[in-house]
């Protein structure tokens, strides 16, 4: 019974892959979910992975059976019938089974990419605004309605959307939360939008996930989430203890190197939306209007 | 370590012109290979250079999954780490995963539609050549001035000046080039050769699966490499020429290249698994020795997917902005490409059903694909989710997807394909043991390597990170990742060691028929003489060889394969050392581009244009055979033909 061996290999895959996408063990960031962004997309992977193991597992299963019953053994008593290559009835089920299964998860599809364009929860009050630049190799925060700033992390309140609006004053790259929702490009010369929220406080992990030079590994940020008095709270002693980010210090920050976190009690007024326009966002103004306001 | 392998290059090169001197080989080299237009031996050297290059990219590989074993491992530094994994994914995909499936092409496809060589011999010379020596160029890089840095997909402005001076992105540019006019060649060449050049009754329906795969794959080819050539053109004038298509600055626009890339990218990994598929309905139609279940089926299937993978590009940057609309579109779209993908796997499945099953290596190759492509394809769909994708994307679980498709497809397809049609190109086959033992080491290895890949996209681990700190979990899933990847190095290793011990003692075919084959190719002697078939045969059915066989064994008069006329003297093309030469001087050119030497890359070109010139005026190319000598050459192989019995 040779054909036993391939069995280790893809058992130990199979027993795995649902014992570790039930969700246990918190460092699995995409299922220990935080906000309901990341919670829609949870629910569409698990679908995805359901959905497409009622065609994977017996098609491996299958394969094991027919090459046991049908191997080349001088006394099988399978039947052998060598002409034998259609049948109508099979072939309906073939493509019948796979165009199922692809027709309900493109709806579902469909439907998740239309709900998470806009905001997942009705806003009581006004958005977060956060704007995000990447730079080498670093992530600039700025909270133009707060007018503070924030360098490689930033404060949420939790329980209110929170509108990040994504771009490079350097190469491309790309925003990812996993335990808030999924991730979006920032490009220099465009402003990119990507809705997040969180239900619980807690200090998410977040990265660049588009590869953008030497020290990109570098690249990484967290997000804390705390209630909403508390990043008032926060606020407020920012903007009272804080340095200010100068023209200059931008600049500074623009070159390439790789920094610890900062704080700092404003920004040059513009700072982001000049960056836009001088990385060619003036080209595309009628994009660069809609994105920002 | 570089100082190392530019020593260990030129120890090798070295070693290489003195055997070559010693044994006097030279003009045996020029006159047997350099200048071959056979399709036979053009694939022979495909195969070679694919498996160099393979060893070449593996060890790309395991040196990146080195540095990974660890969090904050002090083995690689970030720019070496960037350039190592650049050249893997484009050596890979460009230099290992093309030649492979041009190598199958050439050794089967004339052999199966019952044709003495390809549409256009000389040119399948050129493909060659232009391939091989952009692979030189690209390899060069190593040694002289830097490889590239911006990932195989060099997506600008991380790719355009100023983020990138340095000669690296420019090799990649140039050798992508320089290759991609070669598969542009070879596309079109198979088209012709699969269309034109049939035996009289090979109808399409006929057709054998390979076949068809193939000229799905040209097709795709022809399609969708003029977009690459458009991208890497636009780049190379943003970087030599100061353009700015592709930034954002004067009017230009990175995404324009993100599409022009993937409206080749994703047609591309099609181009290389549907040879794979073709060669898997071969080795299971004949190793089950039954036909094939639902050749209908398969056919549309293999056209399907040619049209909707052309369609579907976007999925490779959901997140970069574009609506929900646009988004959903392709989402759907790329999950359609499942379905006939899934009619594929499940027709292989009842092809073996009512079969008589026999495991050699080709079939266990075939074999171990499966389960692969099911989970691939699974998850190839997981990301099609377009939300779901929000998550996955620049994440591990992508690259364990893609790698579970493109080594558990294309790389064990054209293992397959090597080991079933080895006896066919040598003469010998390659020994079982060994070759069992390779695909247990390398398909344990496997799973061993990728699937912990899926878990660390899960755990957030970005792809393309050079390091990563500890307290994130990720340190036990890349330590086992790792182990499985020096798995896989040991599997490669016995499968070169498979060749080796091979050549010398391997089991000799003497039938030409060694695994009871059921096409045209094992009708014919092992290695088939140079014009392959001394008459063209003709075809009455599916599977010709086989039905032959059975009509034999019968008792029957053979119809099914008839050799109808008599001998006649072969019309055969010259070899021409031009190929080599023409190619030789896009490498220079190619060269001078590289460090901005305009003079050098001026006499390149003016090189080109001269071989261009003088083939032109060239009218001696061809010549024949005469009966005399044929007739000789089959009495030799033991043959006896209708013509003269
Ligand atoms: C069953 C059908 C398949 C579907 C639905 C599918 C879907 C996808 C999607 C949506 C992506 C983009 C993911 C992302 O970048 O976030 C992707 C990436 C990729 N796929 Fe597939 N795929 C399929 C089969 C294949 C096959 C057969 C191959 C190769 C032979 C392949 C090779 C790749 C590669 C190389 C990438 C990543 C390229 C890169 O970013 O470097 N896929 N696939
Ligand atoms: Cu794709
Ligand atoms: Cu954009």
């Amino acid at each position: 019974m040779r054909f036993l061996r391939f069995l280790p290999s893809s058992k130990i895959a199979l027993v795995l892959i649902p014992f570790l996408l039930s969700g246990c063990g918190e460092q699995y960031l995409l299922f220990n979910t935080a906000g309901p962004v990341a919670k829609i997309e949870r629910n569409l992977i698990l679908t995805t992975f359901v959905l497409t193991a009622i065609v994977v597992i017996p098609v491996i299963a299958l394969m094991f059976y027919i090459i046991r019953r049908f191997r080349d053994e001088p006394n099988n008593s399978a039947p052998y019938r060598p002409e034998w290559s259609q049948s109508h009835k099979l072939e309906f089920f073939v493509w019948g089974i796979p165009v199922l299964i692809i027709c309900v998860l493109g709806i579902l599809t469909v439907r998740d990419t239309f709900r998470l364009v806009r905001p997942t929860t009705s806003m009581n009050g006004a958005p977060l605004t956060i704007q995000v630049t990447s730079l080498d190799w670093k992530w600039l925060f700025q909270y133009p309605d707060q007018k503070i700033a924030t360098v490689n992390y930033c404060e949420i309140p939790t329980n209110r959307p929170v509108r990040f609006i994504l771009t490079s004053d350097a190469p491309m790259n790309s925003f990812w939360v996993p335990q808030l929702g999924g991730q979006e490009y920032t490009m220099p010369g465009m402003a990119m939008r990507l809705w997040l929220q969180a239900d619980k406080p807690g200090n998410y992990f977040g990265s660049g996930a588009n590869f953008s030079g030497r020290e990109y590994a570098h690249m990484k940020f967290n997000v804390v989430a705390k209630p909403e008095s508390d990043f008032q709270q926060w606020i407020k002693q920012t903007k009272s203890t804080a340095p200010a980010l100068t023209m200059d210090g931008y600049k500074n920050l623009v070159q390439q190197s790789v920094v610890d976190k900062q704080t700092y009690s404003s920004f040059p007024p513009g700072v982001f939306e000049q960056n836009i326009k001088s990385e060619g966002g003036m080209y595309m103004k009628h994009e660069l209007k809609e994105a920002t306001d | 370590m570089i100082y190392g392998a530019d020593v260990s290059i030129v120890l090798v090169t070295i070693a290489i012109l003195f055997v070559l001197t010693y044994y006097k080989k030279w003009g045996w080299l020029w006159r047997e290979w350099l200048t071959t237009v056979d399709h036979k031996k053009i694939g022979i050297m495909y195969l070679i250079a694919a498996i160099l290059m393979l060893f070449r990219g593996g060890v790309d590989a395991l040196l990146m999954r080195t540095q990974l074993i660890q969090p904050n491992m002090h083995f690689l530094k970030a720019q070496h780490y960037n350039e190592i994994f650049t050249t893997h994914g484009t050596l890979m995909i460009l230099f290992m995963a093309m030649p492979f499936i041009f190598a199958v092409f050439n050794v089967a496809v004339p052999l199966q539609i019952g044709a003495r060589d390809v549409a256009f011999p000389y040119l399948n010379a050129i493909s060659f050549w232009l391939f091989f020596f952009a692979a030189m160029l690209l390899n060069l890089s190593f040694v002289i001035g830097g490889s590239p840095d911006a990932g195989w997909m060099s997506y600008p402005p991380l790719s355009d000046l100023p983020f990138d001076m340095g000669p690296g992105e420019n090799y990649y540019i140039l050798a992508l080039q320089i290759t991609g006019i070669g598969s542009i060649a070879t596309g079109i060449n198979f088209f012709v050769t699969i269309l034109k050049m049939r035996a009289p009754g090979m109808t399409l329906m006929r057709l054998p699966l390979f076949c068809w795969s193939v000229l799905g794959a040209c097709i795709l080819i022809i399609v969708a490499f003029p977009a690459l050539t458009a991208a890497l053109a636009l780049l190379l004038i943003d970087r030599i020429a100061g353009g700015h298509f592709f930034t954002m600055l004067a009017g230009g626009n990175p995404m324009m290249y993100i599409n022009l890339f993937w409206v080749w990218g994703h047609p591309e990994v099609y181009i290389v698994v549907l040879p794979a598929f073709g060669v898997f309905s071969e080795v299971v139609a004949t190793f089950s020795r039954k036909r094939i279940f639902g050749y209908t089926s398969m056919v549309a299937s293999i056209m399907v997917i040619t049209v909707i993978s052309y369609l579907v590009w976007a999925h490779h940057f959901f997140t970069m902005g574009a609506g929900p609309g646009v988004n959903s579109f392709f989402a759907v779209a790329s999950m359609i490409i499942a379905i006939p993908t899934g009619v594929k796997v499940f027709t292989w499945l009842f092809t073996m059903y009512a079969g008589r099953v026999r495991v050699p290596a080709p079939m266990l190759w075939t074999l171990g694909f499966i389960p692969n492509f099911a989970i691939g394809g699974a998850t190839g769909v997981m990301l099609a989710a377009a939300p779901a994708d929000y998550q996955y994307h620049n994440s591990y679980f992508l690259i364990a997807h893609f790698h579970q498709v493109l080594i558990g497809g294309t790389v064990y397809g054209m293992i397959a394909g090597m080991y079933y049609w080895w006896p066919k190109m040598f003469g010998h086959r390659l020994n079982e043991r060994l070759a069992k033992h390779a695909f247990w080491w390398f398909n344990i290895g496997f799973y061993v390597c990728f699937m912990p890949q899926y878990f660390l996209g899960y755990m957030g681990m970005t792809r393309r990170i050079f390091t990563y700190s500890p307290g994130m979990g990720w340190a036990t899933w890349n330590l086992i990742s790792s182990i499985g990847a020096y798995m896989m190095g040991i599997g490669f290793i016995l499968i070169a060691a498979d060749i080796i011990y091979s050549a010398f003692y391997g089991e000799r075919d003497t039938t030409g028929d060694i695994w009871d084959g059921r096409t045209l190719e094992w009708s014919l002697p092992s290695p088939a003489p140079h014009y392959n078939f001394a008459v063209i045969p003709q075809v009455n059915d599916r599977d010709a060889w086989w039905e032959s066989k059975q009509q034999r064994l019968e008792g029957k008069e053979v119809t099914a394969l008839q050799y109808k006329s008599p001998l006649r003297p072969i019309h055969m093309p010259k070899s021409s050392g031009r190929p080599f030469v023409l190619s030789v001087c896009f490498f220079v050119a190619g060269f001078g581009l590289v460090f901005n030497w305009y003079i050098l890359g001026i006499l390149g070109f003016l090189g080109v244009g001269l071989c261009l010139i003088l083939r032109s005026f060239e009218f001696d190319t061809d010549y024949y055979i005469p009966i005399d000598e044929v007739q000789h050459t089959e009495k030799a192989y033991g043959r006896l033909l209708h013509g003269e019995q």
